[in-house]
């Protein structure tokens, strides 16, 4: 019963990520399989590597026969904002215990916004909640590849455009964060960032400089911060 | 066809790359009793941050030389906005909004723009 009513929690907070993922999931299969890979190959990858866009990319990679020191180069332009991830996480996760290496290992980006904005009821342990949140999201994008590679193989479906999901997922979010209390310059340093290194460095190389910018720019404003100063 | 050798290296080597990159701040912070003030500091004020900047990651690709390269993509993030001020339901906003895009450049409804 107590097992239960924590998985029910985890369940409803991640519902809004499941339909991401099935639909990106899928997406991700029925390209998968359009490059001419058996289904098993999306099960393979998403289980293994399990990271969003970086799944799409590979693809290209795949069919291009590209080379891994290009495939590792890729992998860190693209992955390379994980790093920032863990540094929010790294004190959450000390109470993970057994499950602590599959939390690191399952840290996408939504699992990451999901674990940083859920707020665990009292009566319930965080612990658990957060494992099982991980897995659900895991669970979902497997689930929705192996669709999509089955899917692909059976039938000719139009999936042009489902990558919005992902944009509009992450727009809600920003609009949730705007709402809480003390994020808005992050907010604002994080988009006048992004756009400042979109229009200088183009669109292949902007998100590790802005990153790195926005980092300096909150630790410089962190003196600030710690005088009292309020700017929301 | 498919080059099964090359195939398995490419995902050893992404599956590799990216477990190194999540685990990176882990194994540096990780050992520590207590986690330096800066790094907790950057913990809490860097989410929202970099939710944003994974916003404008999505919208990268924006063409504003010709209306196929971003109408449909701000109508829809328009949307994303209105609708989610609206009725604040993640779901909701998430399918109604790609729905809405996927029909906008499937059926190729700036056409005659150009």
């Amino acid at each position: 019963m107590e097992r239960f009513s924590h998985f029910r929690f985890a369940f409803r907070q991640t519902i809004p990520i499941m339909l991401g993922f099935l639909f990106l999931g899928t997406a991700f299969g029925l390209m998968l399989s359009d490059a001419g890979y058996h289904f098993l190959w999306a099960f393979l990858i998403s289980m293994v590597v399990y990271a969003g866009s970086m799944q799409f990319v590979m693809v290209t990679l795949f069919t291009a026969g590209a080379g891994l020191l290009y495939t590792a180069m890729m992998t860190l332009f693209i992955n390379g904002r994980h790093i920032f991830y863990g540094l929010s996480l790294v004190e959450k996760f000390k109470i993970m215990g057994k499950s602590y290496p599959y939390m690191v290992f399952s840290l996408t980006d939504e699992t990451y916004s999901l674990l940083c904005r859920t707020k665990v009821p009292e009566k319930l342990s965080e612990k658990k909640i957060m494992l099982y949140m991980s897995m659900l999201n895991h669970s979902y994008w497997v689930i929705g590849s192996v669709f999509g590679g089955l899917a692909g193989q059976l039938i000719n479906f139009d999936t042009n455009g489902i990558e919005f999901s992902m944009t509009a997922l992450f727009i809600a979010i920003v609009i949730e964060q705007w709402h809480e209390k003390g994020n808005r310059l992050s907010i604002l340093a994080g988009g006048i960032s992004s756009v400042i290194f979109l229009v200088l460095l183009g669109a292949d190389h902007f998100i590790m400089p802005s990153l790195f910018f926005t980092v300096g720019f909150r630790l410089l404003m962190k003196k600030f911060d710690l005088k009292g100063v309020k700017f929301d | 066809m498919i080059d099964i050798t090359n195939t398995i290296g490419i995902i050893a080597v992404v599956t590799l790359c990216t477990i190194i990159l999540r685990a990176a701040p882990f194994i540096v912070f990780g050992s520590r009793k207590t986690v330096p003030a800066q790094i907790a500091y950057l913990g809490k004020v860097l989410p929202p941050a970099i939710m944003v900047t994974l916003v404008f990651y999505c919208l990268r690709n924006i063409d504003f030389l010709s209306v196929h390269g971003w109408l449909a993509e701000i109508i829809a993030s328009v949307l994303v906005v209105i609708l989610h001020l609206w009725k604040k339901n993640i779901l909701l906003t998430v399918a109604v909004s790609t729905i809405a895009y996927m029909l906008m450049i499937q059926l190729n409804v700036f056409g005659s723009f150009m």
